[in-house]
């Protein structure tokens, strides 16, 4: 029983890292109709940020803070350097744009840093929690407060400000944002820029626990497009689910089915994605496209 | 001097162009409709007030010329545009395309105008928490109104508010537009191309003909004329 809990817990919490970044690939999903495919590329990048500024001397607390905020920036400007220029292309084009990001980024990453693995500090204690009979590592826990957190942010900007519903009605109609005074190009760049906000901190978070090297995002982010499908690539409330769904199932499979074991865990992700688009295309969440003529 | 004044203007979508040297004036506190066929340029005849297409010639807006401001701009200067086919956001819920419609104001002016505008729209008032999408036909229309009365325009552009409505529903709509002319004062232009109604409520019209302006008149004379009733009123 402690077995199963502890394994429910360790799922949250890994679904709590691929929500954020199934997040970051809905954000902007939504609000330009293109997945990011470079978005992982983009996290990992983000994580080896701390590790530079660590290595030159910063304390990692502000070194995460300042990488989060670079991040961001870099998203803004890789909208209005790629994508925006981009909009009136043929999906294929964008398509092949962003896996060639996604290949430039991951070369960018192994000629400056190397392809030697390199640890990242923990932002949280070595430490347990006792529960009772029940113990949770301080980072399990750590990393579901933080995600939580950063979840009840993004839900206060969207449903509380002036700018975060100006960024939904651009997503939502961009014709009608303009007629109302939003300028929908701004909206947009700041969605791409929270999108790899978000990103970033779901690769300082995993970055801990697979060791710094340009290829660790390969895992989380497929477990990422797991949950976007999950939960409907254009719900917000559908990437959370879809996160923590996965991470969860992911964790009791690999520990009760005794053929997959950590290392087959993948086929996980791979079988939700098929079996979503498959069963209900539109996942958990999504919305149906209905057109009223 | 008019509110509004068009000079040569001409305007289209990439190398068609669409509207051929217009002259138009509103004055204000009037409310004047365009007639026309479709395809005759109505659309694009708001659309090149609001901006929303590149267009050239002269128009001037309360004595400024607004004819090189980008649609937003234009927006920020006072004039709404309710578009054709409504553009409500359909994933936000009513109350929230009210408030977005006060997206350049502050929100103590947006709370105050939201209860103004609900009394003469109260349908909307019981479907606040509501998705846009979910409404019907007619209660869209209500809101895309709403949403640009939010933005306490001087001049309001309806492009055709009764397309897809039932006879009775377009009735109430165009008596509530006049009812909101006649409390506030607001300038109107509207596109019709089902004009019985729109000519009730109007004091006086123009009718475009592939993208040109044939006839200008009062409303009661464009109601009372042959050609117009034959050809836009449906009398034989």
């Amino acid at each position: 029983m402690t077995l199963f809990a502890s394994q429910i817990v360790d799922g949250l919490a890994d679904g709590a890292i691929y929500a954020s970044l199934a997040l970051a690939l809905v954000f902007s999903y939504r609000s330009t109709g293109i997945v990011n495919f470079a978005q992982g590329e983009m996290a990992m990048l983000s994580a080896y940020l701390v590790w530079q500024l660590m290595a030159w001397g910063l304390p990692l607390i502000p070194a995460v803070l300042v990488s989060i905020v670079v991040s961001f920036i870099a998203g803004t400007l890789l909208y209005a350097s790629i994508v925006k220029p981009l909009s009136h292309a043929s999906l294929l084009t964008v398509v092949s744009v962003l896996i060639g990001l996604y290949l430039a980024l991951n070369s960018l990453a192994g000629f400056i840093w190397t392809y030697t693995i390199k640890p990242l500090p923990s932002l949280f204690p070595k430490a347990h929690l006792q529960f009772g009979s029940f113990s949770v590592s301080a980072e399990t826990a750590g990393i579901i407060v933080v995600v939580g957190l950063v979840l009840l942010l993004l839900y206060l900007l969207f449903e509380t400000t002036k700018v975060g519903l100006a960024m939904r009605g651009a997503a939502s109609t961009p014709d009608s944002a303009v007629l109302v005074g939003v300028s929908v190009p701004v909206m947009l760049l700041i969605g791409w820029g929270i999108a790899a906000a978000l990103g970033a901190l779901s690769g300082i978070l995993v970055a801990p626990r697979v060791f710094l090297n340009p290829t660790m995002m390969f895992g989380v982010i497929i477990y990422a497009f797991a949950a976007a499908t999950l939960g409907g690539f254009d719900s917000i409330v559908g990437a959370v689910v879809g996160g923590l769904l996965v991470g969860v199932v992911e964790n009791l499979v690999g520990t009760y089915v005794p053929w997959i074991g950590p290392d087959l865990k993948i086929i996980v992700a791979l079988v939700l994605i098929f079996g979503t688009l498959l069963i209900k295309p539109d996942g958990l969440f999504g919305r149906k496209k209905v057109v009223r003529l | 001097m008019s509110l509004l004044s068009l000079r040569q203007i001409r305007a289209g979508y990439d190398a068609r162009s669409v509207l051929h040297d217009i002259e138009l004036d509103v004055e204000e506190r009037q409310i004047q409709v365009v007639l026309g066929a479709n395809g005759a340029g109505k659309t694009t005849l708001l659309r090149a007030i609001s901006g929303t297409i590149a267009r050239q010639g002269t128009i001037m807006f309360g004595g400024m010329p607004i004819d090189r401001l980008s649609a937003r701009k234009i927006v920020a200067a006072g004039i709404a545009h309710v578009p054709q086919g409504r553009g409500t956001f359909a994933d936000l819920t009513v109350d929230e395309n009210i408030r977005l419609g006060a997206y350049l104001r502050t929100v103590a002016e947006a709370r105050q105008d939201r209860e103004r505008w609900l009394t003469f729209f109260p349908r909307l008032r019981e479907r606040l928490s509501q998705q846009a999408g979910s409404l019907s036909g007619g209660e869209q229309q209500m809101l895309a109104i709403t949403r640009a009365l939010m933005l306490r325009p001087r001049l309001l552009l309806l492009d055709e508010p009764s397309l897809g409505l039932a006879p009775i529903i377009t009735q109430g709509l165009f008596r509530t537009l006049a009812a909101i002319r006649e409390e506030t004062g607001m300038t109107m232009l509207i596109v019709e191309q089902s004009a019985n109604l729109a000519l009730e409520v109007a004091d006086s019209g123009v009718v475009l003909e592939s993208g040109q302006i044939v006839l200008r008149d009062s409303a009661q004379s464009l109601a009372g004329n042959d050609e117009v009733r034959r050809i836009y009123l449906g009398y034989e």
